[in-house]
């Protein structure tokens, strides 16, 4: 009764999440079985997992060019920005330092949604800069925006939606130099490109295990030393009291060994994506007509490559490309049957018949030219027939 | 007279409500050899009091979407749940809502089947790449030779369902011939208690979710207090005149009010009446409720406006047929005579005691629906 052929299928869509590295399974599966002890346990089982975190800690700042004692594990990216940001306003306000806070409205939900609680619950005023077309913050307006009473600001290091990367280091050291707490979420990144803390003149820094070929519900959050931080998970005083509960030992480890395991992959799978993603780019846009990359053309993350159709409704495209096999996904949020623009496109200016149309295909260390083939045979089909089929009565 | 079946391989989105007849619809397609995709559409309910609550429009509450999701897993077919709340507010709740205002009483499944099924969901299917959109509908379609100088080569008809009892091609009669060129009925073959065997045998739930009367965006009480909150401004008290045009009472907004309604009319008891007395009629002009004694109820008359013939074409003369004042009305004899700008006249042979407008006429010859209309005047 069920349907069995065996219908291709490609998964492009690697920025939202990346399958576990066998090498990571095999690390974190005695910490799921055999050594279960709680890491805050005083006995022998507690110490078991308290020595694996240990390691975790150490090889996780390692990799990331910082200390052991400035990781701590979460929940989730999702946690680690939100933390982040509550962690460096609520010091900010109880040290009476100022309220003012710096972003950009193309920041990750997970930001833009904690800024906007922070502002609407908690008196904080934050300044969402402009972005140019690509989606770039330029440091100059950063500057600009400056006061003498900011005490955070937060820029990704490159887009999820469109790829772009953004001038961190640049906009890390005026932080610095002008005493402000700098965050990035930096979660679509490790896989492709390295990460040094102090190269990017960060303070505070968000990554996701999930996105890295380790384990879903496992964050990261980087807090440079010093940094002023109020816990906004409290309980216990697990993670040098940074982060209450339990810590997931498995993921931790999980974690630590895929940020291993990506640093030796980057150096070969990066420029391979790179050219992989330039063919794809190439080949969608000689064969769609009305088609644009949107994001920077090529200061970009190496596996991200994102268009936008005029007059197709992303969402739509999306289903007619899952249909045929093909895994990827959108910006534009279609939460009511009339599709809404992409609140990043809108912000780069892009048109909103063009906005609704973004497509985001991105591809990673398992993404061979044939799923490229397969893609631009069916894609260009998939983007007419949904604009036959928009167009029609 | 030839039934549409197109061949195995084709592509068919299936629109799922997580009910038995939709997942046995799904499952006969798939049986047949259909490259079947299963989609639901959330639709716009009344958002509820509580905070968080998800929608709970009855087509699609959280559960029924649960429901449709395992067993598109069951049938291996892809799934996918569309948002269409903003299109069926404007589409059909909107103009539901306004009908009112005009002292009619409307059926918003005919909004719903013509721009929401099939438009928004048509148009969804068409840019997947199917051929064809199915429904769970106890409804048929077949195919007769064209007559000359057509612009297609056969003639779509619309014909009820095969269980007289569950037939729905009355919300059907909307569809016009390209509609019908591209929809597909798996149910209407069958009756009732054989789609339930069906979804015995193909091992698909068959309990059903309680059956309701109440309209599908209703969330909380009946549609009276749902005008209240969200239309207050149509309802507007006013008088109950009897047919001689003396006001024996009032009435709290023609809206909460319906032909042939007795119960709840508040008249005063000074002119109790030895016999009781119905809704005759609802005066938009004047605001006004016109009640009086059941042998004054009733018409054999009715004016019907935005007459939709499914064969695309209105018929050159009158037509002798049957029909239908109300989805759960008697079918009647009666005479069709087109009139102007989209009007038809309907003389039934007996008086029918419900026609109501703003309800939909919708006329048959035999099993084939010719079309319908709303009911604009009563005489
Ligand atoms: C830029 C960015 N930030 C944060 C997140 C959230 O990460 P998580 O899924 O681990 O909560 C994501 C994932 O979609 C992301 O792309």
């Amino acid at each position: 009764m069920t349907k069995t052929s065996a219908r291709r299928r490609v998964y492009l869509d690697y920025s939202a999440t990346t399958p576990v590295a066998p090498e990571v399974v095999q690390a974190m599966q005695p910490y799921l079985t055999d050594l279960f002890g709680n890491a805050a346990s005083l006995h022998e089982f507690g110490r078991e997992a308290a020595a694996a975190l240990d390691e975790a800690h150490i090889v996780t700042g390692c990799a990331l060019g910082a200390r052991a004692s400035e990781i701590v594990f979460t929940g989730c990216g999702t946690e680690a920005d939100n933390l982040a940001l509550r962690g460096a306003a609520f010091a900010a306000r109880q040290h009476g330092r100022g309220d003012h806070i710096i972003s950009a409205p193309t920041e990750h939900h997970a930001v833009t949604s904690t800024l906007e609680q922070l502002q609407q619950l908690f008196g904080f005023e934050v300044t969402f800069l402009p972005v140019d077309g690509c989606g770039r913050v330029d440091p100059d307006d950063v500057k600009r925006a400056l006061r003498r009473n900011t005490i955070l600001v937060s820029i990704m290091m490159a887009n999820n939606e469109i790829g772009t990367l953004e001038p961190i280091a640049e906009i890390g050291h005026m932080c610095r130099e002008r005493g402000v707490i700098f965050h990035t979420d930096a979660v679509q990144c490790p896989a492709y490109l390295p990460i040094d803390v102090e190269a990017l003149q960060v303070d505070l820094m968000a990554l996701s295990s999930h996105k890295f070929y380790g384990p879903k519900g496992v964050g990261i959050l980087y807090i440079r030393e010093g940094t002023p931080f109020v816990p906004t998970l409290t309980g216990g005083g697990h993670e040098r009291g940074r982060r209450a509960g339990t810590v997931n030992v498995a993921g931790a480890v999980g974690t630590a060994v895929a940020l291993e395991y990506v640093a030796q992959q980057r150096e070969t799978q990066a420029p391979r994506l790179q050219r992989l993603r330039d063919r794809l780019i190439e080949g969608v846009l000689a064969a769609v007509p009305d088609a644009r990359v949107s994001g920077h053309p090529h200061n970009r993350l190496p596996h991200h490559a994102s268009f936008v159709f005029k007059g197709v409704d992303g969402e739509t495209l999306l289903m007619a490309l899952d249909v045929e096999g093909i895994a990827v996904s959108t910006g534009s949020a279609c939460t009511s049957g009339n599709p809404e623009p992409s609140p990043v496109l809108l912000a780069m200016g892009i048109p909103s018949e063009w906005a609704l149309g973004g497509l985001r295909i991105s591809l990673g260390y398992h993404t061979s030219d044939e799923d490229l083939d397969y893609v631009l045979e069916k894609l260009p089909r998939c983007v007419a027939q949904v604009r036959r089929a928009m167009s029609e009565l | 007279m030839t039934v549409h079946l197109p061949p195995a391989g084709t592509r068919v989105v299936v629109a799922m409500s997580g009910g038995v007849d939709s997942s046995v619809a799904a499952a006969l397609l798939v049986e047949r050899g259909y490259d079947v995709i299963g989609i639901m559409l959330r639709l716009w309910a009344e958002p509820s009091q509580g905070q968080g609550k998800e929608n709970s429009n009855r087509c699609c509450a959280p559960e029924a979407v649960a429901d449709a999701r395992a067993i598109a897993r069951q049938l291996g077919i892809p799934f996918y749940d569309i948002h269409a709340e903003s299109v069926f507010k404007q589409h059909v709740v909107d103009p539901w809502i306004t009908a009112y205002g005009e002292a009619a009483t409307p059926n918003p499944c005919f909004n719903c089947n013509r721009f929401i099924r099939f438009g928004f969901l048509m148009q969804r299917a068409r840019a997947l790449g199917a051929a064809y959109l199915a429904t769970g509908h106890y409804a048929r379609i077949d195919t007769v030779p064209a007559e000359p100088r057509s612009e297609l080569p056969v003639r779509y008809r619309l014909l009820k369902g095969v269980d007289a009892k569950k037939d729905q091609s009355y919300v059907l009669h909307v569809l016009g011939q390209r509609d019908l060129a591209r929809a597909l009925f798996p149910c209407g073959e069958f009756t009732k208690e054989h789609v339930r065997d069906l979804a015995r045998r193909f091992g698909l739930p068959v309990a059903e979710r309680a059956e309701s009367q109440d309209l599908c965006f209703l969330t909380q009480g009946d549609y009276r207090s749902f005008l209240v909150r969200q239309a207050p401004d149509v309802a507007v008290p006013g008088p109950i005149l009897n047919t001689r045009g003396e006001v024996i009472g009032r009435h709290e907004g023609l809206p909460f009010y319906t032909v042939g309604q007795r119960r709840g009319l508040d008249i005063a008891p000074k002119s109790a009446h030895a016999e009781p007395l119905y809704v005759l009629r609802l005066d938009s002009a004047r605001n006004a409720l016109i009640v009086g004694r059941a042998d004054e109820l009733g018409t054999r008359r009715l004016t019907v406006r935005s007459m939709h013939y499914v064969s695309g074409k209105a018929p050159t003369a009158p037509v002798r047929c049957t029909a239908k004042v109300r989805y759960k009305a008697r079918e009647a004899s009666c005479v069709l005579t087109p009139l102007e700008n989209g009007a038809a006249q309907v003389e039934f042979d007996e008086v029918q005691r419900d026609a109501t407008p703003g309800q939909g006429l919708v006329a048959y010859d035999g099993d084939e629906v010719i079309g319908g209309g709303i009911i604009a005047r009563t005489e």
